[in-house]
């Protein structure tokens, strides 16, 4: 048998006239009324954002200031509502980071078509584009709704790591033992 | 200043109390529904409307702010906003009744304050206490039944001049709703009236002799009805729920099944109207249950007004008689918010059932036994 017959007691005199019921619940809602409130007064306090949260992508730039994007396009290209568009520009061969050889001119995100699936993050060899914390973006135009390269930095600032590829390999290619 | 008003002719001075009594009565309405807002976001762990302010009360420290954290403002946006906004009239109604039913709702509702004692004061001349009332008339608690029941008219007409589905239901629950409970209701308030009229004495049924025999000297007689009569006290406030709509008994209303009742046709300042009264309604069902069976402006069971106040000048004691009547009918008003925002409504034939099966019979059991008992009581 794969059900039960559930007993049922029949209510007693107490229980049919509801009073003690309508009690009980008057005590709850009463506890309720002087505990403090369980909502947060949204603009001015905001929820605790957890670890890993996919907000609106940005873009990072290293310790030292560098743009980290070397715009390869993978996140364009793998981007399933288009909402990438990056115009790819040389590095100026005077500055110090000469030798990665391609950075972004023009990067925009038209977050009226981002999902926010985060692929663009994963995809990314660079660790230059993340997810961050802002989960709340409005507009009046549907140009304002698109990040340009400056507002993706300014929203990204500065990604703390450590390990310094390009400086790695420029070094290593000083001493002479560049990899390839 | 006393003087000037007493030499006024009698139709000025009933003129200038009624439009005081008024001038009280529809702010009390207007806060209570900011009450219900505040006391159902309470409960519910919000902290309810908070946020309007007029710029110039922000500049007060500390009161500016708890007003605002109150949401008094937003009473009185709502106020203006009920007033400005665009008379509309759908093509489908009767005219002529659905512009009257507003004023049918609001008109009995504040009629009844009439016969509503709101305070005593002790008068200088014949050192006896005397009712704060606008017609001290010995009717009392005839005329708030009588004129108090008028109200369904206002329901059953809004109903049925709307012209649509929804409202008429609304409209019929309403009747069935309100004269099945008006009977168990008027019959909860015969054994006080039973112990207040003594035999032999003038017979009463003056609010005011009911809250003076509240007030006697002994044990029995400074004892609040709601100790001697709790039955009665219980099923005078059950009724008092079905017969202003309130929750669990708001099924002319029921807005999860009727859209909005009586009412869904009804915009801006007509639907408000149909709120003052309802909230009119309450305050004064309120009162009147606090003088039945609270002992009115008493202070404490067996500390009578007078004693208070004896010492007093008039002025102060009748105004310590208002707080204590006040007090109380607020947190009685505070009662229904409580209630309504805990219990769920009921369903129609349960509301029906319980009226008429349940209640009835109890009140009438109720009537029987007090009487039986009162008349031992007099007999021995």
């Amino acid at each position: 048998m794969s059900f039960k017959t559930v007993e049922r007691k029949p209510l007693t005199f107490a229980e049919r006239t509801y009073v003690p019921q309508i009690v009980n619940g008057l005590m709850t809602t009463f506890k309720k009324m002087v505990k403090p409130n369980e909502t947060l007064e949204y603009p001015e306090a905001r929820p605790p954002i957890p670890e890993g949260y996919r907000g609106v992508p940005t873009l990072v730039k290293d310790p030292n200031g560098r743009e980290k994007c070397v715009s390869c396009q993978l996140c364009e290209f793998v981007c399933p509502p288009k909402a990438i568009r990056i115009k790819p520009g040389e590095i100026d061969p005077t500055s110090d980071s000469a030798h990665v050889e391609k950075a972004p001119e023009a990067f925009d995100i038209d977050m009226l078509r981002c999902i926010y699936c985060g692929l663009c993050q994963e995809v990314c060899p660079e660790e230059a584009i993340w997810l961050q914390n802002v989960f709340s973006l409005s507009g009046y135009t549907r140009e304002e709704m698109v990040n340009d390269k400056d507002k993706l930095y300014e929203l990204g600032g500065t990604l703390p790591d450590k390990h310094f590829k390009w400086d790695q390999k420029k070094a290593a290619e000083d001493r002479g033992n560049a990899a390839h | 200043m006393i003087d000037l008003y007493l030499n006024l002719p009698v139709w000025v001075q009933a003129t200038i109390k009624g439009l005081i009594a008024i001038g009280v009565l529809i702010p009390v309405a207007g806060a209570c529904s900011m009450a219900e807002r505040k006391v159902s976001a309470w409960i519910q762990g919000r902290p309810g409307p908070n946020r309007a302010i007029v710029p110039w009360v922000a500049w007060i420290p500390f009161v500016g702010k708890a007003l605002q954290r109150l949401g008094v403002f937003h009473l009185m946006a709502d106020g203006a906003k009920f007033v400005f906004k665009e008379d509309v009239v759908p093509g489908h109604v009767n005219k002529f009744y659905y512009y009257v039913a507003p004023l049918v709702a609001l008109i009995p509702a504040l009629c009844t304050i009439v016969v509503v004692p709101f305070g005593a004061y002790i008068d200088a001349t014949t050192e006896t206490l005397k009712p704060l009332i606008l017609a001290d008339v010995d009717v009392g608690i005839l005329a708030v039944f009588a004129i108090g029941s008028l109200s369904v008219y206002a329901l059953i007409l809004a109903g049925w001049a709307s012209n649509s589905k929804y409202p008429f239901l609304g409209g019929v629950r309403a009747s069935a709703q309100l004269i099945s409970y008006e009977l168990s209701m008027t019959l909860s308030v015969i054994p006080v009236f039973l112990w207040v009229n003594a035999p032999g004495g003038n017979g009463t049924l003056s609010l005011f002799d009911v809250v003076e025999s509240q007030s006697q000297a002994g044990f029995l007689g400074g004892m609040w009805f709601i100790f001697l009569m709790p039955m009665c006290a219980f099923i005078f406030l059950v009724a008092l729920f079905a017969e202003t709509n309130r929750q669990p008994f708001d099924m002319p209303e029921s807005e999860s099944d009727l859209v909005g009742g009586f009412h869904t046709e009804y915009g801006e300042f007509k639907w408000s109207l149909f709120f003052v009264a309802e909230y009119v309604h309450m305050t004064i069902g309120s009162g009147v249950f606090v003088l039945l069976f609270l002992g009115g402006w008493n202070p404490l069971p067996w500390i009578p007004l007078e004693m208070v106040i004896s010492s007093m000048p008039m002025w102060l004691g009748a105004l310590v008689g208002v707080g204590c009547f006040l007090g109380k009918t607020f947190f009685f008003i505070f009662f229904f918010m409580w209630v309504r925002w805990t219990l769920p409504r009921f369903r129609y034939d349960q509301v029906m059932k319980l009226g008429w099966q349940k209640l009835l019979p109890l009140a009438i059991a109720n009537v029987i036994f007090y009487a039986l008992a009162i008349a031992m009581i007099e007999l021995s």
